[in-house]
């Protein structure tokens, strides 16, 4: 197949994106109310107002930090355990049932119990978004960990390799792929988590912008905070696919390889 | 085709008074294959001389591949034992290197990077390290490849950094599983040629594995053959060609015309009955 000319790519993302803006903006006010789904040059402007004012910058940032904490150490942990798990057959083999069970509960359903907890304050929120990645990391690490080839640790066992050596040059190593894997679903469910937390009970934050534009019937204040949180998730989504990139030299090497059957 | 008439005199005997540096005594395995035991090897007696390339020949699934996780101490045999220079082997014999069909090289490093984990586990400085690593790519013909990793690699080259991986650790003795079987059979001789010369120079034990009789008799001094399953040795047979035999031109001498028809004859029966 012919390569895909990049140009002629952004051309058609351009007209498509041009095509849903304006079939929006002449929608709005003929088709629907303005009061419902507000008009694109309204959004606009009020974005540049949120961005001059500072704004969307505040309630960013403390979104921002939110989700970057509960991140890493909801990661951070995940990892941790996850590697040891992984290495320790029985106690893994104990706990299973249990981290099943929890895995299959929602975890913003813990939100009210972490109210009660925490406080409305922005610990409750960066443990929410901790727990959540949590599992979404440790679970993958783990079973990146017990996916580990036995035959290449008994290669290197039989080079007169240590516990140490095994899981410093295997092990991890061999983890890496499945950890990123885990780190990327969460990037979406660490937003998740915090504009969650901000949702239910904040006075700050990028949620509480969005909740509190939707208490004020104000539809393009929840439409420019809505477009906030999207560019967050895009930013957050590229920043760990650079990392992927700079931390799995060999993987990049695959995909770009010609392809053949 | 010098040197093969006093080679042939010296190694016609199959026992010799050497202490042999692995033993096979009465060795039997069985394995529990979904809840059903299945005995992979019975009854085997075999002698490794110091120094000798011996080939293990015989259909798929007889247990040659048992005998070399034996050896390497990767898991216990159920009947007689496995003894290595004098002493029953232990979990993880670290004076044997393995390679196997799958080379096993890990993904996220480069080719100087596979070759050099043997030496980051034996502790040497970084410098000598990568002084090392550039004479043994060097020795199996990857030099200049070192920043490339394994999977931009063509399977011949990645047996080289196996190898080259293997002669990194200079273990005494080599254990190869059917090294060559993934490669096509112009690459399959000059890794043959390859692996007779360097372990005849460096005085390496070897136990290679393979169901192709042609390389079992080109590569080996003396040939295990297998028949069965369970798998037993029918025969030990030496393999009279000399040393420095070439292995490009065997296919016109007549010794090995000989040897590898007579052997045929041996495993023909076990492949008419597989299916």
């Amino acid at each position: 197949m012919e390569e895909l000319s990049r140009t002629r790519v952004w051309v058609l993302r351009g007209l498509f994106l041009a095509f849903v803006l304006i079939s929006w903006e002449l929608s709005s006010g003929r088709l629907a109310s303005e009061f419902f789904i507000s008009r694109p040059t309204a959004i606009a402007a009020m974005f540049w107002d949120w961005v001059v004012s500072g704004k969307i910058f505040y309630h960013g940032a403390i979104t921002l930090l939110e989700a970057v904490a509960g991140f890493l150490l909801g990661g951070l942990i995940g990892m941790i355990i996850g590697v040891w798990l992984g290495r320790a057959e029985l106690v893994a083999e104990v706990l299973d049932p249990f981290i099943m069970m929890f895995y299959s509960l929602p975890k913003v359903a813990l939100a009210p119990l972490f109210v009660l907890w925490f406080g409305i304050g922005i610990d409750m929120k960066i443990l929410l978004t901790a727990t959540i990645v949590f599992f979404l990391v440790f679970l993958n690490t783990y079973t990146g960990v017990r996916a580990v080839s036995r035959e290449q640790i008994a290669i290197l066992r039989l080079m007169g390799a240590n516990e140490r050596h095994v899981l410093f040059k295997v092990v991890l190593p061999s983890a890496v792929t499945w950890v990123f894997t885990g780190l990327r679903l969460s990037v979406p469910y660490a937003l998740i988590g915090a504009i969650v937390g901000e949702l239910i009970a904040s006075n700050r934050g990028l949620g509480y912008l969005l909740a509190d534009s939707a208490g004020q019937f104000d539809t393009t204040g929840v439409f420019t905070a809505l477009i906030g949180i999207m560019i967050m998730a895009f930013c957050l989504n590229a920043a760990v696919k650079l990392l992927e990139i700079k931390a799995m030299p060999w993987r990049e090497t695959n995909s770009k390889r010609e392809m053949s059957i | 085709m010098r040197g093969r008439e006093e080679d042939n005199m010296t190694d016609r005997d199959g026992s010799s008074d050497t202490t042999p540096l692995i033993e096979f005594r009465g060795v039997g395995k069985r394995f529990m294959v979904k809840g059903e035991p299945l005995q992979a090897v019975q009854d085997i007696d075999l002698k490794v001389r110091e120094g000798e390339i011996l080939t293990l020949v015989g259909p798929s699934g007889c247990g040659k591949s048992t005998l070399l996780n034996m050896a390497a101490g990767l898991f216990e045999a159920t009947a007689g034992e496995v003894i290595y220079r004098g002493a029953p082997v232990q979990p993880y014999n670290h004076a044997v290197g393995y390679m196997t069909q799958s080379d096993h090289l890990l993904p996220w490093r480069d080719v100087a990077g596979n070759i050099a984990i043997p030496l980051e586990i034996k502790g040497l400085p970084k410098g000598e390290i990568d002084a090392r690593v550039e004479t043994l790519m060097e020795t199996v013909g990857l030099s200049g490849f070192g920043r490339s990793y394994p999977n931009q690699l063509s399977g011949g080259m990645r047996k080289r950094c196996a190898l080259a991986r293997l002669l990194a650790y200079d273990p005494e003795t080599l254990l190869m599983d059917e090294p060559f079987a993934a490669l096509d059979a112009m690459l399959r001789m000059r890794m043959q040629i390859e692996i007779r010369t360097l372990c005849r120079q460096l005085g390496k034990t070897v136990m290679f594995v393979t169901h192709d009789l042609d390389e079992a008799v080109a590569i080996g001094d003396r040939c295990v053959v297998f028949t069965g399953r369970p798998g037993t040795i029918d025969r030990v047979v030496d393999v009279p060609l000399p040393p420095d035999r070439d292995i490009l031109q065997l296919r016109k001498d007549r010794a090995y015309q000989e040897i590898t028809a007579t052997l045929w004859d041996v495993l023909a029966p076990a492949v008419a009955m597989e299916e």
